[in-house]
């Protein structure tokens, strides 16, 4: 990459100082981004630093996680480039076991002084802490691996990719909006690289290489004269996947209902900007919802915000025992519900899986941040709750012993926890495509793309909105809707699930910055799905006059 | 100690700005140290401490800026950051929308540093989870907390001439307590700069209060009440107003401030009972009495008697439109009364009493409408006392006609660094039941 190129764009001010403090770093040189860092030798060296002064001090287990974190942000506006911030965070984060307690500490330290140091304030707390357990930590067995690696399998690293190239991009889709009807945009990428090196007192030594990606914008219309404004957020989705998520492939293009164009594992960011803009202007007009209710088909960059919500997070089992209870919440999806085996948490065709090895999505990884070999299994079967997301110490508490390798956290300086793996629904097993599915709506509105999404803090009553609302009238789409949300509780709208298009419409929605946990941490996770149908919903009319 | 004294911060400043060649520099310099403690389950589940301390350079050559930051403060690090970011602000284009670093400027004094609370002790923060768990397993509930208390300051300095500086401290709790049956939930939050205005064991007394209250909350239909808003509950519908102050957006015409060919400056757009205003020396909330620009930050109206007063112009717009700048408020304050809470429910012929909202998101922006539900503690008010807990509602509402259904104002609490006062709302729209307990 040519310096000048960097340069020239990645200077633009304090806007740096906007990004989260959780996710910033020191702000480097593009180039530095392409350091090898500390070399896996001698990460070795220094996690045994840590796990052998833990066991020195009497601890009976231990991890050492060594983290370099690579993010780049640009941000543009119109015809104008708002920002592009290169971040490095590099540091060491040490769990302990002592007296049966956890205990945690960091630094950025990464000498044998600095690790022996935060090693002895972790085992310090552990014991300090261990005062007021109730019962001692109990970790699930899981195999010593060795000397092993793992890497998302990209094929373009955002990092090699000159900044004048992803800014001419989003200038080139900025102007593509403003050309077809928008007012404002503004637009952005966001590019992740995790460098993670685990290693623990069983014997494991794993080193990761994790890409993720996500492009996006918002194009604004403006009507002046009437005083009104619409917004049409992209349709990407954050990724997986390295730079080649923003080639464009037409073999990645599917078609969906009402002329949009919607994208699986290749991203047309110009194509998007323009069909928003176009969108954004028909908005305007668009006719208000009359509130009742409907069939809703929802497309998989809308419905994936709703698995994320309304089965992600309640199957949490962190949340279903209480941990999150003063924060993010807890769950109607309790225990007694789980071991009953036939809780009907959808209807005979909803198959809900956790999966933390699916290619191209957020949350892939080889092994977790305790050292799991990441694996696949049911959350919901025909309809019915089967099992939950944990971690190492809590599977005991329903009755299983392997960990589902839900452990993640956000740097090295934050203690890891149990998160959110891909929860995606199943596609349809007969053929069956978006087309066929309007055919058999007789009163219906398609909704495709995020939007407003609330949910209570035990998961059941949720309203969500959408980026795009179209109305199904006797199988066909009669037109462009406004102020549409849609009203259900959990268990009844999974239960209302009529019929899921085949895999070929099948593709991932994500989420970037989920947060829990206090301190508050974020993750990112996919969530694939095909467009289905959900019957009889009650959809409210959102529009106000103040 | 991540904490400089004002010498000290000076010192450092100084000498990274005696190594600038740019046409201009600004330099910010900062640290905190901050401890928590997080409880779950009747058991402390997690603590921790965190120390930092950055400093950031901006150079910049005419429009041309460029920015670096570093965590060492030798001169051999001072030396390179500043170089690296005068590097970048020569091979950077121009930024049509930058604005020339500010000369000096007169600040008030800030009063929101209390050495009490930056000599917290991590056996002060066991002793808060305790004071919580303890009595919630006297009562038969189950507590869930977190404590985050921190000190910090910030500083600047400019090529120009200007510099500030600031010490804060600050101390958040919040508690869940739910009763052993699963059927009651109760919360509390408190915030302060100073912590020997917190008593834990009487907050969570509160919540815990709360929690047994709720047991068994019936369900009554949703529609259109009249709501005591606890000021938690009302600083979640108040920020969406806070946020839309910005004069740009509204002259751009997508805000909920645009209107038709212009902007609700000067506008009656809620009760004239509503005055809503920001102070860095309230003593209630105190903040640092500058910005991140070195702006100096004063009280400053936003809405008085119901009207518009002003909208949050930022240099480079405050210059294009040939207006004064006003900065963004660090604090909001929304004047109140003298009614108590009690004094309020007994007031009350039917009503819903809210301790908090949660989970609020916009729906739509052009009217400031959002939606979320109501949390821990819900309760129906029937001839000035409150009856039975009743189910949790979600939400669809604005604070525009929220201020507009405005019944009475009462006494005003801290609430997350603002000064909300309790409020009594007629009208206010429910539009579905949650079995979340």
């Amino acid at each position: 990459m040519k310096r000048r190129n960097f340069v020239q764009l990645s200077s633009l001010g304090a806007g740096a100082l906007l990004i989260p403090n959780l996710m910033m770093g020191n702000n480097i040189h593009a180039e530095a981004l392409l350091e090898p860092g500390m070399d896996t030798i001698l990460k070795k060296r220094m996690a045994d630093v840590a796990l052998n002064t833990a066991k020195s001090l009497g601890a009976t287990y231990a991890d050492a996680r060594i983290g370099r974190y690579l993010n780049q942000y640009v941000f543009t506006r119109e015809d104008k480039v708002q920002n592009v911030v290169n971040t490095e965070s590099f540091g060491i984060g040490i769990r302990v076991i002592a007296n049966g307690t956890w205990g945690f500490a960091s630094t950025n330290d990464v000498t044998e002084d600095g690790i022996k140091k935060a090693t002895q304030q972790a085992v310090a707390i552990a014991k300090a802490n261990s005062k007021f357990q109730k019962e001692p930590v109990i970790l699930a067995p899981e195999a010593s691996y060795g000397e092993v690696s793992w890497k998302t399998p990209i094929k373009k690293d955002f990092k090699s990719v000159p900044i004048s190239e992803k800014v001419d991009l989003l200038l080139t889709a900025n102007a593509a909006a403003l050309n077809n009807g928008a007012n404002f945009v503004n637009s952005g990428l966001f590019m992740v690289n995790e460098q993670k090196y685990f290693a623990s007192t069983e014997g494991s030594y794993i080193d990761q290489d994790v890409h993720r990606i996500w492009p996006t914008f918002g194009v604004t219309a403006v009507d002046q004269a009437a005083g009104k404004f619409k917004t049409r957020d992209a349709m990407s989705s954050p990724m997986g996947l390295g730079y080649e998520y923003m080639d464009g492939l037409a073999s990645e293009k599917l078609v969906g209902a009402a002329g949009l164009t919607l994208y699986r594992n290749s991203y047309d960011m110009v194509e998007d900007a323009t069909i928003a803009a176009k969108q954004a202007r028909e908005m305007l007009s668009a006719k208000s919802v009359d509130p009742g209710k409907y069939d809703l088909v929802l497309e998989p960059n809308h419905l994936g915000l709703t698995i994320h919500e309304s089965v992600g997070h309640p199957t949490e089992l962190d949340r279903v025992l209480g941990y999150e209870a003063n924060y993010a919440g807890t769950s109607f999806a309790t225990i007694d519900k789980w071991k009953s085996g036939n809780f009907k948490y959808g209807s005979d065709i909803v198959n809900i899986v956790a999966d933390k090895t699916q290619v191209g999505s957020l949350g892939a990884v080889g092994y977790d941040d305790e050292g799991v070999k990441c694996k696949q299994w049911d959350i919901i079967r025909n309809g019915v709750l089967v099992n939950y997301q944990a971690i190492r110490d809590q599977v005991k508490m329903i009755d299983q012993n392997e960990s589902h390798g839900c452990c993640y956290a956000q740097s090295w300086n934050d203690v890891q926890f149990q998160r959110m793996p891909n929860i995606s629904l199943e596609a349809g097993k007969d053929p069956y495509s978006v087309s066929e599915m309007i055919k058999d709506v007789e009163k219906g509105i398609y909704i495709a793309g995020r939007g407003s999404y609330s949910i209570d803090q035990q998961r059941y009553n949720f309203q969500f909105g959408g980026t795009v609302f179209y109305e199904i009238k006797e199988g066909k789409i009669v037109g462009m809707l406004n102020d549409v949300a849609y009203q259900s509780n959990t268990q009844e709208f999974w239960n209302s699930c009529a019929k899921i298009c085949d895999q070929n419409d099948y593709r991932m929605f994500g989420s970037f910055f989920d947060g829990k946990g206090q301190p508050s941490q974020v993750s990112a996770v996919s969530h694939g799905s095909s467009t289905t149908r959900f019957n009889n919903i009650n959809v409210i009319n959102t529009g106000r006059t103040v | 100690m991540a904490i400089y004294t004002e010498e000290e911060a000076r010192k450092i400043m100084e000498k990274a700005l005696s190594f600038s060649t740019a046409d201009a520099c600004e330099i910010n310099l900062q640290g905190s140290e901050s401890g928590n403690i997080r409880y779950a389950r009747n058991s402390v589940s997690t603590s921790g401490h965190r120390s930092n301390q950055t400093l950031v350079v901006q150079s910049n050559f005419g429009k041309k800026s460029g920015t670096a930051t570093i965590d060492e403060f030798d001169d051999a690090s001072l030396q390179r950051v500043v170089a690296r970011a005068e590097e970048l602000a020569k091979l950077s284009p121009d930024n049509s929308e930058f604005m020339e670093p500010l000369g000096p400027q007169v600040y008030d004094e800030a009063i929101n540093y209390v050495e009490a609370t930056a000599n917290i002790t991590p056996e002060y923060r066991a002793n808060v989870a305790n004071s919580s768990i303890e009595p919630a397993v006297a009562s038969d509930v189950t507590a869930a907390g977190f404590l985050d208390d921190s000190a910090g300051f910030q500083a600047m300095l400019n090529s120009k001439g200007l510099f500030a500086y600031n010490k804060s401290t600050n101390l958040e709790f919040t508690v869940t307590m739910r009763t052993n049956d699963g059927t009651g939930s109760g919360w509390v939050t408190r915030d302060f700069n100073d912590v020997t205005k917190f008593d834990a064991a009487e907050a969570s007394k509160v919540a815990i209060s709360k929690s047994v209250m709720s047991r068994e909350a019936k369900a009554i239909e949703p529609g259109k009440y009249t709501v005591i808003l606890e000021p938690s509950a009302g600083l979640g519908l108040l920020s969406g107003l806070g946020r839309a102050i910005d004069a740009r957006q509204a002259d751009e015409g997508r805000s909920f401030m645009s209107k038709e060919g212009g902007t609700k400056m000067g506008d009656k757009i809620v009760d004239e009972r509503v005055n809503l205003w920001s102070d860095p020396l309230n003593k209630e909330v105190p903040v640092a009495t500058w910005n991140g620009e070195g702006q100096p930050l004063k009280k400053t109206e936003w809405i008085k008697n119901g009207v518009v007063q002003n909208l949050a112009y930022s240099r480079f717009w405050a210059e294009k439109k040939g207006v004064e700048p006003v900065p963004y408020p660090s604090n909001l304050i929304l004047g109140g009364g003298d009614a108590s809470l009690e004094d309020l429910i007994k007031s009350t012929k039917k009503g819903i009493l809210v301790t908090r909202l949660w989970y609020i998101r916009s729906v739509d922006p052009q009217t400031l409408l959002y939606t979320g539900l109501t949390r821990d503690g819900t309760f129906y008010i029937e001839n000035g006392a409150i009856k039975y807990p009743v189910k949790n509602f979600r939400f669809n509402e604005s604070p525009i006609i929220m201020l507009n259904n405005l019944e009475t104002l009462g006494k005003q609490v801290r609430v997350e660094g603002n000064l909300i006062p309790y409020m009594k709302i007629r009208d206010f729209t429910f539009t579905s039941l949650s079995d979340a307990v």
